[in-house]
């Protein structure tokens, strides 16, 4: 056995692509190798898939008949905070899988091979906007079952889709920075979770702000969740006469939440960036 | 081909300042195999990283066939190869697959890429786990697939940190099989390991480094020849036997024999194996010292470092899965 056999020799790489397009090749093979991962260890997609529909089902059918809501019926209210909700806590797996994937040495591997040095980052990223967008088809189809409909024009549809998965998307980089911060991948699960959890509850995505005690009612006011799901019940058209909240955010949940997106990947794509190239396991 | 000089790298913790290199020297000339046998936490994989252009050091230079991997890391990557101690493959692709995945990332293209790949698993015999997720193989199986991986395109430079640590006997030895082989085509290779035989069978030359700098350099001959070529042991029914014993040893080994802690085990380093281990046998035999066992074994690292710095290598367990290097 010769590794190195004469006919081999010839397979030096070609001349270095330009910088455009081997971003986009390699940030084209690491998405690839993610939705490859994604297939293969389907856990986290029954997790994607089953956990939305749990909450759905939990809130339309079991609390929907006590929680009331002022001006429309609790279902068309609830799903635009649902889908808020899975898409953010969707957005925490850009985290955990780069610490991870740091901790098992193949963030090693990848800055040793001459690829665009955000490849790895946009891969991940993209990857994670899939899921994300998996997620929502299961909860909009689980939606129309028990009731949920949309009051808009289909390119208002189509806009707080792209919304959602725009702050997911953005939101994806903001974890993907915490990942290579920790020590363990862990350590963002129960993070995200501290987090998380009270930011997408104390918010108007399963009950009006109007209803919560007056410091928690100013806090999910203008808690960037609650203009996320804001934003998404107007595009969907599940708003009815359901009164808004005087506060800023809430008056204007869309331009909020574009601006919000739009900060969000100016500061933390060039920050996550500028990580990736001094990573390296421990 | 490697050229690093006065490299730096100390950490901040809480305890103090780390120095995980402390102005460490290395030359590697073109088609020659070093290797960088030290204990852990002796620097090895901090070098390695260094060189490889994982982390920056805090001083000192490092040049990979000329080119700077301080300031041109992208110019150095396309010309290294990489296996580190972890095997780095993705569990939930296959084999084929990562070796795909890697040379796309090589910048081969897509039908090179699996033209390489598939030569790979050929060649490295793990058609088994060409079509398979790697989750579930073997340690061996797995540093191979790395291994592998490191070869997509015939690097100029290669780096092997600890290739064999923590693997059993007989995937250790066919993967020294795998690297002699691709050492005979003149890859240009740096290894790190533990065990003195590893670097004494695959190396043409040998750094000895302990905290964080090299304090021996020379080939397995030239190592060997100043701890002596083996050592003679023999374990004593009686530890009462231990001075006379030590007296015969020290007669025919080069220099001082040692008793170790138990009080019975007597061992010397000799020039001659065989012929020491006779003359012992039959010197301690009329003195009438009653022995347990006998025999003679090819010097460890623990005695190259207890006789290059008057004490234990902390990690000598030859078979023992080594402790992950503290190297952040």
């Amino acid at each position: 056995m010769s590794v190195l056999a004469p006919e081999n020799r010839q397979a030096r790489p070609a001349p270095e692509p330009g910088a455009a397009s081997m971003w986009l090749s390699d940030g084209w093979t690491v998405t690839k190798r993610n939705l490859t991962k994604l297939k293969r260890s389907p856990d986290m997609l029954v997790f994607a898939v089953l956990q939305p529909i749990m909450f759905v089902l939990l809130f339309s059918q079991i609390y929907g008949g006590s929680i009331q809501v002022q001006g429309t019926d609790y279902t068309q209210y609830l799903m635009a905070g649902i889908f808020a909700q899975t898409v953010i806590f969707g957005s925490t797996f850009s985290g955990s899988a780069m610490a991870q994937d740091l901790k098992d040495g193949i963030i090693d591997r990848f800055r040793t091979l001459p690829m665009s040095s955000s490849a790895v980052l946009v891969g991940r990223t993209n990857s994670d906007l899939v899921l994300n967008g998996i997620s929502m088809l299961i909860m909009m189809a689980t939606g129309f079952v028990v009731g949920w409909r949309v009051n808009a024009p289909f390119s208002s549809f189509l806009a707080g889709i792209g919304l959602l998965l725009l702050f997911s998307y953005a939101f994806s980089w903001v974890m993907a920075l915490l990942g290579m911060s920790v020590k363990s991948p862990e350590v963002i699960n129960n993070a995200s979770f501290m987090i998380l959890f009270p930011l997408t509850f104390i918010s108007n995505a399963f009950v009006q702000s109007q209803t919560l005690p007056a410091p928690l009612e100013a806090f999910a006011n203008w808690n960037p969740v609650s203009a996320l799901v804001q934003a998404a019940r107007e595009l969907f058209g599940n708003v009815g006469s359901v009164p808004t909240p005087d506060a800023w955010p809430m008056q204007n949940a869309v331009p909020t939440v574009l601006i919000g997106a739009i900060l969000m990947l100016l500061i933390f794509v060039p920050l996550c960036i500028r990580k990736f190239a001094s990573i390296s396991s421990r | 081909m490697i050229e690093a000089s006065g490299l730096k790298k100390t950490y901040r913790s809480k305890s103090g300042p780390v120095h995980a290199l402390a102005g460490m020297d290395l030359s590697v000339p073109r088609g020659t195999v070093k290797a960088l046998l030290g204990p852990n936490g002796a620097g090895k994989t901090t070098v390695v990283k260094v060189l490889t252009t994982l982390i920056r050091p805090t001083e000192g230079t490092a040049l990979v066939d000329g080119i700077d991997v301080l300031s041109n890391p992208k110019a150095a990557r396309r010309i290294i190869g990489v296996s580190g101690q972890y095997a780095a493959v993705d569990e939930n692709l296959t084999g084929f697959e990562n070796l795909e995945m890697v040379g796309r990332l090589y910048h081969l293209s897509a039908r090179e890429a699996k033209r390489r790949a598939q030569d790979l698993i050929e060649q490295f015999e793990l058609t088994e786990a060409g079509n398979r997720p790697v989750k579930g193989f073997s340690g061996g199986m797995r540093r191979r697939i790395d291994l592998a991986g490191a070869l997509v395109i015939n690097p100029k430079v290669l780096f092997l940190d600890e290739p064999t640590t923590g693997l059993d006997p007989r995937s250790r030895l066919s993967l020294w099989g795998i690297i002699k082989n691709l050492v005979s085509d003149g890859t240009t290779l740096l290894l790190t390991t533990q065990y003195l035989e590893e670097a004494d069978q695959l190396s043409d030359d040998i750094a000895v480094i302990d905290g964080g700098r090299v304090i021996a350099e020379g080939t397995a001959d030239e190592l060997k020849a100043q701890i002596g070529g083996h050592r003679v042991v023999v374990t004593l029914v009686n530890p009462a036997d231990a001075g006379a014993a030590r007296e015969i040893l020290g007669r025919h080994g080069d220099g001082e024999a040692t008793v170790g802690t138990d009080g019975r085990t007597v061992e010397v380093g000799v020039i001659n194996g065989p012929r020491a281990l006779q003359y012992v046998l039959g010197d301690l035999g009329q003195a009438g010292v009653e022995l347990h066992d006998a025999g003679m074994r090819r010097p460890s690292l623990d005695d190259v470092f207890l006789k290059l710095t008057g004490r234990h290598a902390e990690n000598t367990d030859e078979n023992a899965p080594a402790e992950k290097e503290n190297a952040k």
